[in-house]
């Protein structure tokens, strides 16, 4: 069986970043494995602008921010294979792929990098009744579609959610001359930035109607109109608010999930409120020398942040591979309360000479003037002032080299919202 | 001149029309099969319960009673030369309330009356040890070890498929609008024209009503009967093993679980009298009343691993029973009408006791060249590695990957446009090859699969539909 010390499953931006920063560590065998026709996978065709900001310091629209890492794999020749789906990871590391050019085949690498990326929620887990026409599209689909293929998806159009795609898609139509009627969204609060409500709703006067949901589709060959009802708290529909909207097109942009088919495969363990992998500050999962990154670990906001956490990844996988992690099976547990969903890492390793650790988080609610507080039992170890904390807006909170030594192994360390 | 076109004209290519068509092309006669919609099984036929019943069900003496037992059988023989999935994965039919054990032993007994083999009433224990998923509250239960789970649309493209290979003339888009009398046989009038045949046969599924009162002062009566159903991802596939029956009680037949021949679990579907016959919708409430008694049987249902939704029609006839054969007052037109369950079990030996009857009576000859066998559409990732690699040395499109979900090929999809009665929109391509029917839903692979259709159909992409006309998916 081939091998190679470090294969990476995907090669969008986690795994772009990945690959370079573990070339960069000193790895010289590192393979990428990308199932679409070109590297930067969903960037491609995010063709508006934002991205960047963080990494590079300038606004770039997807493709090229995509394009920066693109060049960046190929100024170091890491080699890629394009159009080549990884059927299999086991617990050892053997990846089996397949391509047309070389048919099934298994290598066996020395550290593998989860770099799948996520899929939208689709219509059938929403439940949402009435017929199942033509022009009921998840928002990416239809991106898709729009930026790659150059195909006009509808002309009057409701978008239910308030997930980014969803409200960069409502732009984005509107300026190919659709009408875009309103965005429903079933939560009290947005899923999105608030700077896409800003510059892809409010600039355009598009509605957001928050606490609605779709309660029927009309249609039988295309869509015709969807029915907008008013949920409770319980997001159950209010009989009597039901208002319907002529349309063509109904977009779906209701959530995504990490797509972590083989993640299960390689017998990783995988959190129940992420939908990605449990992993450590060097972002190893519960799998000795199997890292993630990315949206399959779980899902951004910013693409700036995927590049820095994929990073990490990469120069974690090059220790693992060079014998040189730092990791010594001492760890401490990491648990989300509060308010607080989840924490990407769920656990720290333990070192003689920590660095500091930087934790993303997201919260389940909207939360005004809180204090976000990470206590060791009752000790307090870190306390921030938040003015505003959204579900849809990843926080990140950085836990310093100091408060890390005064930890035991072992030990669980909390983190919520007080007062 | 030959004064009909063809000696036998099947109306409707769901399972039973396709089945008959079948059955008939083992015979020296021209078939034509007539289909309203753009592929075959777009009807009833692709929104059901996928389920090979064992027989116990329907009354003693019926024709449903009669054919299903025998359609069972047929599946079973036609499942490997035919290259459709079919599963025997047993059934058990749930008996919550011990007021109703003589109820479910009368059930056992009409079993066997049908001529079911391998009846067996169990307690409560011994079923929830046969399936540890299902409820406390079960006291008892019938368990056929016969049943079976099939892929509705895999065997009606069988079917289809190798009628065709065996000389029968498939139309698609064709609605019959009227028939009359043509000497000794029948003019069909259609939107594309007429056709003139000397037998015909009546597979017409919701509309064979229709189709019948066209030819026959006993009019006959088909009404829509709704049901919803749920399909989960395929991880939680495994639930139970059996296909899972409650005992027909106060709250009607009941509600089924069970795994599907592709590894998904499927829940419904409730009963729903409605009138319009082309309305498939789901609502809020039929979703609410399938969980609600699906989970009488399987309390821990997953529903939040549901990954789609439908709705399916019967076609439900009055008289209670299928209504088949010669109709009286219109010689040479047979009817295969009112066909609901177990209309898919039932479907080989209907077409099987419909020919049987319109060759003696058309005195025809079985042909000698007749194929008896049809290969599928090779499941490329299902293969060992080594097989999967020699066959993209040969076929390279068999080694992209378009859906990745399902693991579903280009190489696949491109087979379902080009083959015998090839898809001709996305629905057809995900009948064929299940692109799609994946976790996503077509959320990654629809792009893709529309440039193929586009391709190998030579029309325009926006001219690709998801199924029938009007349903374009790009808005120009």
């Amino acid at each position: 069986m081939k091998q190679h010390d470090i294969v990476i499953i995907g090669g969008g931006p986690a795994g772009l970043a990945a690959a370079v920063a573990a070339w960069d560590a000193g790895v010289r065998d590192v393979l990428i494995l990308e199932r679409d026709d070109s590297l930067g996978g969903i960037l491609n065709q995010c063709i508006h602008n934002g991205f960047g900001l963080h990494t590079f310091k300038e606004e770039l629209t997807g493709p090229e921010y995509a394009d920066r890492f693109v060049r960046q794999v190929e100024e170091r020749g890491i080699p890629y294979k394009l159009r080549t789906i990884v059927a299999d990871v086991s617990p050892e590391r053997d990846v089996l792929y397949v391509n047309s050019e070389e048919g099934a085949v298994s290598v066996r690498a020395g550290a593998v990098i989860l770099a799948m990326g996520c899929r939208e929620r689709p219509r059938g887990a929403l439940g949402l009744p009435g017929f199942r026409p033509a022009g009921v599209y998840t928002a990416g689909t239809a991106q898709r579609l729009m930026n790659i293929e150059g195909c006009r998806v509808g002309k009057e159009v409701v978008i239910l959610g308030s997930g980014d795609i969803g409200l960069i898609m409502a732009r984005r139509m509107t300026l190919e001359g659709a009408t875009v009627k309103l965005v429903a969204e079933l939560m009290p609060y947005s899923g999105g930035l608030k700077r896409n409500i800003v510059q892809c709703l409010d600039d355009y006067g598009i509605p957001l109607r928050l606490s609605h949901t779709v309660t029927r589709i009309h249609g039988k060959e295309r869509v015709e109109a969807v029915t907008i009802a008013a949920v409770d708290e319980a997001r159950r529909p209010i009989p009597g608010t039901e208002e319907t909207y002529t349309c063509d097109t109904l977009l779906l942009s209701c959530g995504l999930l990490p797509e972590n088919e083989l993640s299960k495969k390689a017998g990783v363990r995988l959190s129940r409120v992420t939908g990605g992998p449990e992993v450590d500050d060097s972002l190893e999962t519960s799998v000795a020398g199997v890292f993630a990154c990315g949206n399959v670990l779980h899902v951004h906001d910013l693409v700036d942040f995927v590049s820095e956490e994929a990073a990490r990844a990469g120069r974690q996988a090059a220790a693992y591979v060079g014998g040189t992690s730092a990791r010594q099976g001492r760890t401490v547990t990491i648990r989300a309360e509060n308010g607080v969903r989840y924490t990407v890492p769920q656990r720290l390793n333990m070192t003689d000479e920590p660095e500091p650790v930087t934790l993303r988080f997201r919260v389940g609610d909207v939360y005004r003037d809180r204090s976000l507080v990470v206590r060791a039992g009752e000790r307090e170890l870190r306390r921030v002032k938040k003015r505003i904390l959204t579900p849809g807006e990843m926080g990140e909170l950085t836990l310093p080299a100091a408060v890390l030594a005064g930890l035991e192994a072992g030990a669980e360390i909390r983190v919520g919202l007080e007062d | 001149m030959e004064r009909y076109d063809f000696d036998v004209c099947v109306v409707g290519a769901g399972v039973v029309g396709a089945a008959t068509a079948r059955e008939l092309s083992r015979y020296d006669l021209r078939l034509c099969v007539l289909e309203k919609e753009e592929d075959v099984c777009s009807g009833t036929s692709k929104a059901n319960s996928g389920i090979a019943h064992a027989g116990f069900d329907p009354e003693t003496d019926s024709w449903m009673a009669r054919l299903n037992v025998r359609g069972a059988e047929l599946i079973r023989e036609l499942c490997g030369p035919l290259d459709f999935a079919y599963r025997q994965n047993g059934a058990l039919v749930l008996c919550f309330d011990e007021e109703e054990i003589p109820a479910l032993r009368a059930l056992y007994e009409r079993g066997l009356r049908n001529g079911v083999s391998d009846l067996r009433l169990i307690t409560g224990e011994e079923a929830r040890r046969l399936e540890p998923a299902l409820s406390e509250q079960v006291c008892a239960a019938l368990y056929a070890p016969t049943s079976g789970i099939v892929c509705p649309f895999g065997m009606t493209l069988a079917f289809a498929e190798n009628a065709a290979d065996n000389g029968a003339v498939f139309r698609f888009l064709t609605e019959v609008t009227g028939i009359a009398r043509d000497g000794e046989g029948y003019c069909l009038q259609t939107n594309r024209g007429p056709v003139r045949a000397r037998f015909v046969v009546n597979a017409a599924g919701l509309y064979s009503d229709t189709i019948h009162n066209l030819v026959s002062a006993h009019k006959i009566s088909v009404t829509p009967r709704r049901g919803e159903y749920m399909i989960f991802d395929q991880e939680v596939g495994g639930l139970v093993s059996a296909t899972i029956f409650q005992m027909p009680g106060k709250q009607g037949k009941g509600v089924l679980v069970t795994p599907t021949v592709h590894g998904n679990l499927m829940i419904g579907p409730n009963a729903e009298s409605i009138d319009d016959k082309e309305d498939t919708e789901t609502t809020r409430a039929g979703t609410d009343e399938i969980a609600r008694r699906a989970r009488l049987s399987v309390p821990d249902l997953p529903l939040n691993r549901v990954i789609t939704g439908f709705s399916g029609l019967r076609a439900h006839g009055t008289t209670g029973d299928f209504i088949l054969g010669e109709v009286e007052d219109a010689p040479g037109f047979f009817d295969a009408a009112a066909i609901e369950s177990p209309g898919l079990t039932s479907a080989p030996a209907i077409g099987e006791y419909l020919a049987g009857l319109i060759a003696e009576r058309a005195g025809a000859r079985k042909k000698e060249d007749f194929l008896a066998v049809r290969k599928g559409i090779p499941e490329v990732a299902k293969l060992p590695p080594e097989e999967r690699a020699a066959l993209i040395a040969r076929r390279p499109d068999y080694g992209r990957i378009v859906c990745r979900c399902e693991s579903v090929s280009e190489g696949e999809i491109v087979d379902a446009i080009e083959r015998t009665l090839g898809a001709r929109s996305m629905d057809g391509v995900k009948r064929r090859v299940r692109q799609g029917m994946g976790r996503c839903q077509a959320g990654f692979c629809t792009p893709r699969t529309m440039e193929l259709l586009a391709e190998h159909l030579h029309i325009p992409l926006e001219k690709v539909t998801k199924n029938r006309p009007g349903s374009e998916l790009i808005k120009e």
